[in-house]
């Protein structure tokens, strides 16, 4: 064996020990186990609190709307569409109230006319002209009942 | 003499390479090659392995879905963080496009363009497509974003080093670096939900069912109905992506 060689191999040898040693203490202990990730991410994402509660939660106490609402055009909706997001509000009805929007703005967001909304998807009507003396819409509009009109 | 040797040289060569060709065939049938069809691994037919089908000829451009997104997932207000947004396409009678989405369409969306200009006109929520060839996937030079076994495509924010290749990468320009974290951010299909037995948020809120996620591992699923029913298409095919997100009713000037 050349004698570059007698000093060299050591030194190669010292600088994968350290490399190995390195590598042990960098790389996370989930590494590697299901693919080139660490696998204990997929459950610290899957702890993420929630905000939207979901329709089923809000059925549970709100028993007299979700009645009404089941037999109506908006049947198919989510409470939180209009209320926002519950979550909160499940945990701490009291100090968390959630909004009760019915201004013409609010409601245009699906119902104001637009040429690229389906006429036989949705119901749109000039949020500008339509019954122009009233403010709201749930002046005359029952949202969970939306045919049974006010007077 | 000199044309024999040069002749032994090559016969040594073309049977080294026979053999080494055929070393790497005979092992790829124990382990078949599958880097050009996933990128990353090929799905777990115990689990469900998400896609999604949106209808455009359903949406109504309310924007709920990318309000929702950004109150369940606490994506920065300012109007150029989305994880979910919705577009305007508006194709004009002289042929040109214009694409609006004011605010991402969180605050809706008011008719700009006079009726008797437009030729057609149409909205196209656009969300992160869960890629099986994902190019952010592949280019991540540390391993912090990855396809979940869920096919769903993750970011690790703990390992996130912002280097923001993964955000040049995407074709579709659904990740943004999160001011707060420095880390990259993007769609999870709200993964915490699904864990939880819960709706992503944008599905929760969509009134008019326009969009749909659900199992392709699974015949039975909703996905696999409206896949049939439809003549679906996915953005930027050519570029091979893999991408699980199915439009219905897409036109072909969606960028």
């Amino acid at each position: 064996m050349p004698p570059q060689l007698k000093t060299l191999l050591p030194l190669l040898a010292v600088f994968i020990c350290l490399f190995l040693v390195a590598r042990h203490f960098l790389i996370p202990e989930s590494f590697g186990k299901y693919g080139h990730y660490r696998a204990n991410s997929l459950d610290e994402i899957a702890a993420i609190p929630i905000h939207y509660a979901g329709k089923s939660v809000c059925v549970d106490c709100h028993d007299t709307e979700a009645a009404l609402l089941a037999s109506d055009a908006h049947s198919g909706l989510s409470c939180e569409i209009c209320h926002g997001p519950g979550a909160k509000h499940v945990d701490d009805p009291e100090n968390n109230k959630l909004e009760k929007p019915g201004s013409k703005e609010s409601c245009g967001r699906c119902h104001s006319i637009n040429a690229a909304r389906r006429t036989e998807v949705i119901h749109q009507i000039d949020i500008k002209t339509h019954n122009a003396e009233r403010v709201n819409c749930i002046d005359c509009h029952n949202p969970h009942a939306v045919w049974e009109m006010k007077e | 003499m000199g044309n024999e040797r040069v002749n032994e040289t090559r016969r040594n060569f073309l049977r080294k390479s026979a053999v080494l060709a055929g070393t790497i065939l005979a092992s790829s049938a124990s382990q078949p090659f599958t880097a050009m069809i996933f990128a990353a691994n090929q799905p777990d037919k115990s689990k469900p392995w998400y896609a999604i089908g949106i209808d455009i000829e359903k949406c109504i451009g309310c924007g709920m879905c990318a309000k929702a997104c950004k109150s369940e997932n606490d994506v920065p207000k300012d109007p150029f963080y989305y994880r979910s947004w919705v577009e305007q396409y508006t194709i004009k009678n002289d042929g040109t496009v214009s694409v609006m989405s004011p605010n991402g369409g969180i605050d809706g969306f008011m008719q700009t363009v006079p009726e008797e200009e437009i030729f057609k006109t149409f909205f196209v929520p656009k969300m992160c497509n869960h890629c099986y060839k994902s190019p952010c996937v592949q280019v991540c030079p540390v391993g912090a974003t990855f396809e979940s076994p869920e096919g769903v495509v993750l970011v690790d924010k703990e390992y996130c080093i912002g280097c923001r290749y993964c955000i040049q990468a995407c074709p579709y320009g659904c990740r943004y670096l999160n001011p707060a974290t420095e880390t990259a951010d993007k769609c999870t299909l709200c993964y915490h939900r699904l864990k939880k037995g819960l709706n992503p948020a944008c599905f929760e809120v969509c009134p008019t069912g326009a969009r749909i996620y659900g199992d392709l591992n699974d015949k039975d699923d909703k996905i696999h109905k409206f896949l049939k029913d439809h003549n679906t298409q996915v953005l930027k095919p050519n570029l091979n992506t893999g991408s699980k997100l199915f439009y219905n009713g897409l036109s072909s000037e969606v960028r």
